[in-house]
């Protein structure tokens, strides 16, 4: 066997090993969470707010924290999409060209994609502060939209951009207008994409805890007006956690697996979505 | 001017706003947090705020120090950890891995990017700390003499060790999910020019396919690092959080994300506390941005050189 052979055989089982320690640590992770989860698990979680001494052991469930998640997702998600749309509108040829504005604009998605979440949180804090807002639905809302921005225009932008050509300009050829282009054609064609881009998006977002911790605050009651503060499931975790009392505790693991059961739910069906959708794509 | 062309330009001039407003905001979020850090400023210069140990907010003492080097102490190492098992995983499913690994790797990848960093957390207390704990006093034990892994008293797990660990497996799915497509975008013809040559496949891949996809490749790893070096919630479960300077992976740390989002209660009641951290926030993000440019240079002049 020459040196390049066992080179050869050197690496290949070097890449092997670190491909089942990734994958396996991954999946370790999944399959711990889901059963512990789901030991601790009980009806009572998911359908009642937390009671009178619930964080010392007593009687309730999380689902203010559910709601409020949900809530904090979903709303979040809408004004992110709301504001990356007309962005990625924008950005495609047929606004502003190959020109500055569009390199400019990636240029600042990229940027904004890397900045931690956290930071988001500390921005949208200084916003709350200024406008004196204490911790809310709202600003909590505003953090995550910040955080799932760049991740749900930059999805967005990348389908977009496989838009074929010829398309549009068959749409132009017969007297349609960009406007018309971008809602019949472009979204059209794209709306799998889009609801990937969305769907993407309201996974970190829910996931998210850093962005919130400063902003939404938490409580135990539902939230009412924008203004409320809102609980939320990551904090449920964080919190329940950080009890000495082995049953709060593994209340905790339960709401990890509510949210990543939730998190993978979107996953999924981003998949689903795609699927479904692609048979209104022209090919 | 018809209805339709009406139209066109109102849903221009909205578009427009709108991404002047994208374009807008990363220069806002710099500014704001920049002039909300300028009473900390005035009162204590940036060299102390960097060097000084000291830190007691509500005498007005800012040391920055310990939280600096506690934040790059774990950023390293788990970047350490993660880069060579990412790359090489990355390798072996774009260039070695049958038909149907490949097709499942990916999807599978995908959906595991997206696992909240809580949960991550969660699990490095459930299954690494312990680890951690277990193994730690031997290695301090027998390996005590090289420097950063000598465990001096009582190992409890919650550790520089164990932050790095948990960061470097959550960070896997974005920089192997990246990679992969850099490594994909290697024209075929290149592979089998070498392999006509009687390279080995390694070589192949090594003298051509992560020479062409260099840039791309290091990219990736900086998508990682960015991601890493701002994690809050996975860190701040694992890590300790005691405000000193670390001197072994032992030894727990308190790096500035976790220090941010653990102030939250107090940071209004004292002058300046918040002031300070969210100076400290716009570090995070200056440094962030500061190796994304760095990547996007990068990438711009191994391009050139390869072309």
């Amino acid at each position: 066997m020459t040196g390049r052979r066992i080179e050869e055989s050197f690496f290949r089982v070097l890449m092997i090993t670190s491909t089942i320690l990734i994958a396996g640590g991954l999946c370790w992770i999944v399959a711990v969470i889901l059963w512990r989860g789901a030991r601790s698990l009980n009806l009572a979680m998911v359908t009642q707010l937390p009671k009178g001494g619930y964080y010392i052991g007593g009687e309730g469930g999380i689902l203010n924290a559910i709601v409020g998640s949900l809530l904090l997702g979903f709303l979040s998600t809408v004004v992110a999409g709301a504001i990356a749309l007309p962005v990625c509108f924008m950005i495609q040829g047929d606004y502003a060209g190959k020109g500055r504005v569009a390199a400019l604009a990636r240029l600042s998605l990229d940027v904004m994609w890397g900045v931690p979440s956290i930071v988001y949180g500390a921005f949208a804090y200084t916003v709350m502060v200024y406008v004196s807002l204490g911790a809310s639905l709202l600003a909590g809302i505003v953090a995550l939209t910040l955080v799932q921005l760049p991740i749900v225009a930059r999805a967005i932008d990348e389908v977009m951009q496989t838009v074929p050509r010829e398309l549009k300009e068959a749409a132009y050829a017969i007297g349609a207008t960009r406007f018309d282009v971008a809602t019949k054609v472009i979204s059209r064609q794209c709306l799998p994409g889009i609801f990937a881009g969305l769907l993407l998006g309201f996974g970190r977002g829910i996931g998210d805890a850093a962005s919130i911790i400063l902003t939404a605050g938490y409580t135990d009651s539902l939230p009412h007006r924008l203004t409320d503060p809102v609980g939320s499931l990551p904090l449920a975790v964080f919190f329940q956690l950080g009890s000495p009392d082995p049953e709060v505790q593994a209340r905790a693991y339960a709401a990890a697996f509510i949210l990543l059961v939730i998190v993978l739910l979107a996953s999924i069906a981003t998949q689903l979505f795609t699927r479904r959708f692609s048979r209104h794509v022209v090919r | 001017m018809s209805v339709r062309n009406a139209r066109d330009s109102a849903a221009y001039v909205l578009m427009f706003c709108a991404t002047v407003l994208c374009i807008l905001l990363p220069v806002a979020l710099a500014v704001s947090l920049f002039v909300r850090s300028i009473p900390v400023l005035e009162r204590v210069p940036v060299t102390t705020l960097l060097t000084s140990s000291d830190w007691a907010p509500s005498k007005g003492q800012f040391g920055f120090l310990p939280y600096v080097v506690g934040s790059v102490w774990v950023t390293v190492l788990a970047m350490v950890l993660a880069t060579p098992l990412c790359l090489l995983t990355a390798v072996y499913i774009s260039e070695y891995a049958p038909d149907m690994v490949r097709t499942l790797f990916k999807p599978v990848v995908d959906v595991l990017a997206g696992i909240p960093s809580v949960v991550y957390g969660l699990w490095g207390i459930i299954a690494i700390v312990p680890i951690v704990a277990a193994v730690g006093p031997h290695v301090g034990k027998y390996l005590g003499f090289v420097p950063g892994l000598s465990a001096t008293g009582f190992v409890n797990g919650d550790c520089i060790l164990s932050g790095a660990v948990v960061l470097a497996i959550m960070v896997a799915p974005v920089i192997i999910s990246v990679a992969i497509e850099v490594l994909d975008t290697v024209p075929i013809e290149l592979r089998e020019a070498a392999l006509s040559l009687g390279a080995t496949r390694w070589q192949a891949v090594k003298h051509v396919v992560v020479r062409k996809s260099a840039g791309g490749l290091a990219a990736a790893v900086v998508l990682g690092f960015a991601r890493v070096f701002g994690e809050t919630m996975a860190v701040l479960m694992v890590v300790g959080n005691v405000p000193q300077v670390p001197r072994s992976v032992f030894d727990a740390a308190y790096p500035l994300p976790a220090l941010i989002a653990n102030s939250y209660g107090e940071m209004m009641s004292i002058p300046l506390y918040d002031s300070a951290l969210l100076m400290a926030a716009l570090w995070l993000m200056a440094i962030v941005v500061t190796f994304h440019l760095g990547a996007r240079v990068l990438v711009w002049l191994l391009r050139r050189r390869v072309e």
